[in-house]
């Protein structure tokens, strides 16, 4: 077996193994045995890392082993994996955050019930999600995108005595559920078209022979695209089902960082990359726009968010959109790119947060105080000094997402910028402008948001200085990751061997393919894109500057120094009637709630109506009804006639040929012998004289 | 003597007294008794047959007695025991009187 | 001289069965018996069976007739071994159905033309038997044997103490 291969396998079953091993002994082991997990995950980043190591000094990863599963008739299916660069950086970025998660979680997590089965639903959900990064077709992919939904599932419910965080678990998983029906379709559609799951045969389709197999069927092949691309949308938290991500902020936050922050919403993105040579240029508009949506109402609800998580949730949400946005305007490579320095800046934020939650959870704690929430922003203010770490590297977190320059947040933004911008000189429409502002738009508004975050947490005046005196700052093996994190979100990790801090080349540029090495569709746009790339890209960086510096400008204004009033603008928005419908999240869930929830249940409603007063009460019971009375009569007619005249009679003749009978029965043996030897004698008499 | 009838009236008469006895004994001894003379009754059959049936150089008829002869003494060994434990079970050897089975 | 005897051992058996069924006394019936069983060993006899005549001494006159004795002494008391006769009315009905069966018998007997084979004289049949019965009937002698312990075992099951 080639050791890439090995390596691969390793870097898979590894979590189960761990899952396996907290899910039986956890209990037995104890509370250290987690350190067991910890170690596990370690050992898959570093060998994770040793394959991107040799990819980027030089030896590109191709590298595509299967095995055949089962087959029926002519239907056959294979397992394998698609080692690739791209699935290389991936598998570093999820077995990087993961066993940071895993080590922060160690401290975080002290004390849980379910300390160790917490440990095993990790192992299982980076299991799952290394299974679809190395996924070598939609089939397998979607095996495993089912397994993400489940410890999702698992571990956004962790804390399942919590009625919001069960409520938010099955919500999840069932607007997931959603998406995944769609995926499912577009696979079958796929499968109509082409017949193969297989990423490599689809490639190799629309690449060779790609006008005359879909000569006539673009159409389907549009709709098919669109339709795997739901399962995105699900799971990447874009518009319209984006509704779940916010309320999985009721998980661990460490999970939180792991799964909704770095991976599992990743998938999505994944996916989308995965899928890009085969999309058809009608598909990929829908894709950029449904992100272009998604971003901005991501942006905009996270304004007025107070709760520190939701505010990162309804980021993310915004960040995931960006990518979606970049991947269907070409800038497939730009969006990659994101993913990895989100998944380091985001992952970051998220366990800051947590560090904050959790001082302030002790602190209150401390003071017996179980009412304030110690999540809510209002309640913080002034907590800079008493956690000196993590306010540093939430700072660089921030920087980074906000886009400044010397951050990885900048390179990839810039990037994706770059691509809008490129997308918007080569399109000619109107609406066309629409993309790159909507990315502008959000990126001002990312940067304005983060600061606020940053400003009210940190800066300030404490809502309750008592509070503020018991916090203290997290324990090392909280810190620890916090500062990985933060080194990582320099710009320099991602463009080394190039140092320039505002351009991007280096060794991701170089081992992620854009323009040159696609197929498909995808090439048929690349190349001009990649021209415009080179036009726009000071106008990008200028631009960038000004959205991100103008962001920060705004929330220094208005929540470092107050010289405006915040409470008073809001207020004034609140007229104009903006306000409410950021605070309120765009209504979404009112609208599910008026036109999918509500309806759906007065039609269930009416439906039980029907199928229990008129069918069952009515029309089933009637025949119930029908037979009682056809069985009185005829019961009766069985009862008196048949059984006590009929039935009973052969017992009466029965019962009297007995009592008669019953005086032959002698009970002496030598009386019967004489009687059956009379009656023997008597048949041989009659048979000898014929 | 060398005529197979003969033979054959011998056993039939023993049949039917040993049938008679059978029948009317009411000792379980007298009736074990009956029985022993319908098994010499056949007995005589099958070796007046073999006797007379040109079976000579085989003898079935012999070996078929011999078996019987075997037959019987288990069954009287047998039947005895089970007239002992009538005997011990009912304080009577006749067998007309453990009569449970009457109807 | 050989049908002289012949007749005479015919009407032993005869007279001597008739007394085994209409005895009074066990222990008379039993002595009859003993009669009986001789005289069939005699006819065995002249039916050139001699080795079934030996057996028929040894173990019928030897063993089971001693078994019945036995039998007779362990229930009850030599003097008094009275044979309760049944009823009138049942002797009477059996004897009416025997009397019928005798006679259907034996005009069936005399009726049917029996197939006749060649009489040979033989000079011993312990030979043959022997022979016969480890070669062409074995399994039905080792059959007889695990019959006979059977029995054995059987009868000393039934006839042992209540709680021995």
């Amino acid at each position: 077996m080639d050791v890439r291969t090995q390596f691969a396998l390793i870097i898979l079953f590894l979590p189960l193994a761990s899952f396996v091993l907290q899910i039986f002994f956890g209990r037995r082991i104890g509370p250290r045995g987690v350190w067991i997990s910890v170690a596990a995950s370690f050992v898959t980043l570093i060998l994770a890392a040793s394959m991107l190591f040799t990819v980027v000094l030089g030896t590109p990863m191709n590298h595509y082993p299967e095995v055949a599963w089962f087959s029926v008739g002519d239907f056959s299916l294979t397992l394998g994996f698609q080692l690739d660069n791209i699935a290389v950086v991936l598998l570093v970025v999820v077995a990087l955050i993961s066993s940071l998660v895993h080590l922060y979680s160690v401290a975080y997590m002290k004390g849980d019930v379910r300390y160790t089965r917490y440990f095993g639903y990790l192992g299982i959900f980076t299991f799952s999600m290394n299974g679809i990064v190395l996924a070598h077709s939609l089939f397998m992919m979607y095996m495993f995108w089912e397994l993400v939904g489940l410890s999702s599932y698992l571990l956004i419910g962790h804390w399942f005595e919590k009625e919001s965080a069960a409520n938010a678990s099955k919500k999840a998983f069932l607007t997931n559920r959603v998406g995944d029906i769609g995926m499912f379709i577009g696979m079958m559609l796929l499968w109509m078209v082409t017949g193969t799951f297989t990423f490599q045969d689809l490639y190799a389709l629309v690449d060779v022979e790609g006008a005359n197999l879909f000569a006539g069927q673009m159409g389907l092949l549009t709709v098919a695209g669109i339709m795997v691309f739901m399962g995105a949308v699900g799971k990447s938290a874009q518009f319209p089902l984006h509704i779940w991500l916010p309320d999985a902020m009721e998980g661990p936050t460490p999970v939180s960082a792991l799964i909704h922050a770095a991976t599992m919403v990743a998938a999505g993105v994944y996916l989308t990359v995965r899928l890009f040579p085969i999309l058809t240029p009608d598909a990929l508009l829908f894709v950029a726009t449904t992100g272009a949506i998604t971003a901005v109402l991501g942006a905009l609800t996270a304004i007025t968010q107070n709760d520190i998580k939701r505010v990162l949730a309804y980021s993310t949400v915004s960040q995931l959109g960006y990518m979606i946005m970049a991947v269907g305007m070409g800038a497939q490579q730009a969006a990659f790119f994101h993913l990895g320095t989100h998944a380091m800046f985001k992952g970051l934020l998220f366990l800051c947060s947590g560090s904050v939650i959790h001082a302030m959870h002790h602190s209150l704690a401390h003071k017996g105080d179980h009412e304030t929430d110690p999540q809510d922003m209002r309640n913080m203010g002034g907590l800079a000094r008493r956690l000196p770490i993590t306010y540093v590297t939430m700072f660089i977190g921030a920087l980074a997402i906000s886009g400044v320059p010397l951050f990885s947040g900048f390179l990839s933004k810039d990037a994706i910028l770059a691509g809008t911008l490129a997308f918007a000189a080569e399109h000619h429409q109107w609406w066309a402008v629409l993309f790159p502002m909507a990315g502008f738009g959000a990126a001002a508004i990312t940067a304005f948001y983060m600061f606020r975050l940053i400003f009210m947490t940190f800066h300030g005046k404490p809502a309750d200085e008592q509070v503020r005196q018991q916090v203290h700052e997290s324990p090392l093996v909280m810190t620890v990751p916090l500062m990985i994190l933060a080194a990582l979100s320099f710009a320099i990790i991602f463009t080394l061997p190039g140092v320039n801090p505002l351009h991007a080349d280096g060794w991701f540029t170089r081992i992620i393919p854009q323009g040159e090495n696609l197929t498909g569709f995808a090439q048929l746009g690349a190349a001009h894109l990649e021209h415009g790339f080179h036009e726009v890209h000071g106008l990008t960086m200028t631009l960038s500057f000004a959205v991100a510096g103008t962001g920060i400008l705004l929330a220094i204004i208005f929540y470092l120094f107050r010289w405006l009033n915040a409470h008073a603008w809001a207020e004034r928005l609140r007229r104009a009637g903006v306000y409410q419908l950021s605070f309120h999240k765009f209504y979404f869930d009112e609208i599910y709630d008026a036109i999918i929830y509500r309806p759906f249940l007065w039609l269930t409603g009416r439906a039980a109506w029907l199928d229990w007063e008129i069918w069952d009460q009515w029309f089933i019971d009637s025949w119930g009804r029908n037979t009682v009375r056809i069985s009185n009569v005829s019961g009766y007619l069985d009862y008196t006639w048949l059984d006590q005249k009929v039935v009973d009679g052969f017992g009466h003749v029965i019962h009297w040929l007995g009592a008669t009978g019953r005086k032959l029965q002698t009970g002496r043996i030598q009386n019967y012998i004489v009687w059956a030897l009379a009656g023997g004698m008597i048949v041989f008499l009659v048979a000898s004289s014929f | 003597m060398d005529s197979l009838q003969s033979y054959l009236f011998i056993s039939i008469t023993l049949f039917c007294l040993g049938l008679y006895g059978v029948m009317t004994r009411r000792n379980g001894v007298a009736v074990l008794m009956g029985i022993e003379l319908i098994l010499n009754a056949a007995n005589l059959n099958f070796v007046a047959f073999n006797r007379f049936g040109g079976l000579s150089d085989q003898l079935p008829g012999h070996i078929f007695a011999l078996f019987v002869i075997v037959m019987a003494a288990a069954e009287a060994v047998v039947a005895l025991a089970i007239i002992i434990n009538l005997y011990k079970t009912f304080h009577t050897v006749n067998v007309d009187e453990a009569h449970e089975m009457k109807g | 001289m050989g049908a002289f005897a012949f007749n005479l051992v015919a009407i032993l058996v005869v007279v001597t069965a008739f007394w085994v069924v209409t005895a009074k006394n066990l222990v008379h019936s039993a002595v009859a018996l003993m009669g009986t069983l001789f005289g069939v060993a005699g006819l065995y006899v002249f039916l050139y069976a001699d080795f079934l005549a030996a057996v028929q001494v040894v173990i019928y006159v030897g063993g089971i007739l001693v078994l019945i004795i036995f039998g007779v002494m362990l229930t009850q008391k030599i003097a008094t071994a009275v044979v309760v006769q049944s009823s009138m009315p049942n002797r009477f009905l059996a004897g009416v159905v025997v009397f019928f069966l005798f006679i259907g018998l034996s005009s069936l007997m005399f009726r049917t033309p029996w197939h006749r084979g060649e009489l040979v004289e033989t000079t011993g049949t312990v030979a043959t038997i022997g022979t016969s019965l480890l070669t062409r009937y074995l399994l039905h002698f080792e059959v007889a044997s695990i019959l006979l312990l059977v029995a054995l075992l059987g009868a000393a099951y039934l006839s042992r103490r209540e709680h021995g």
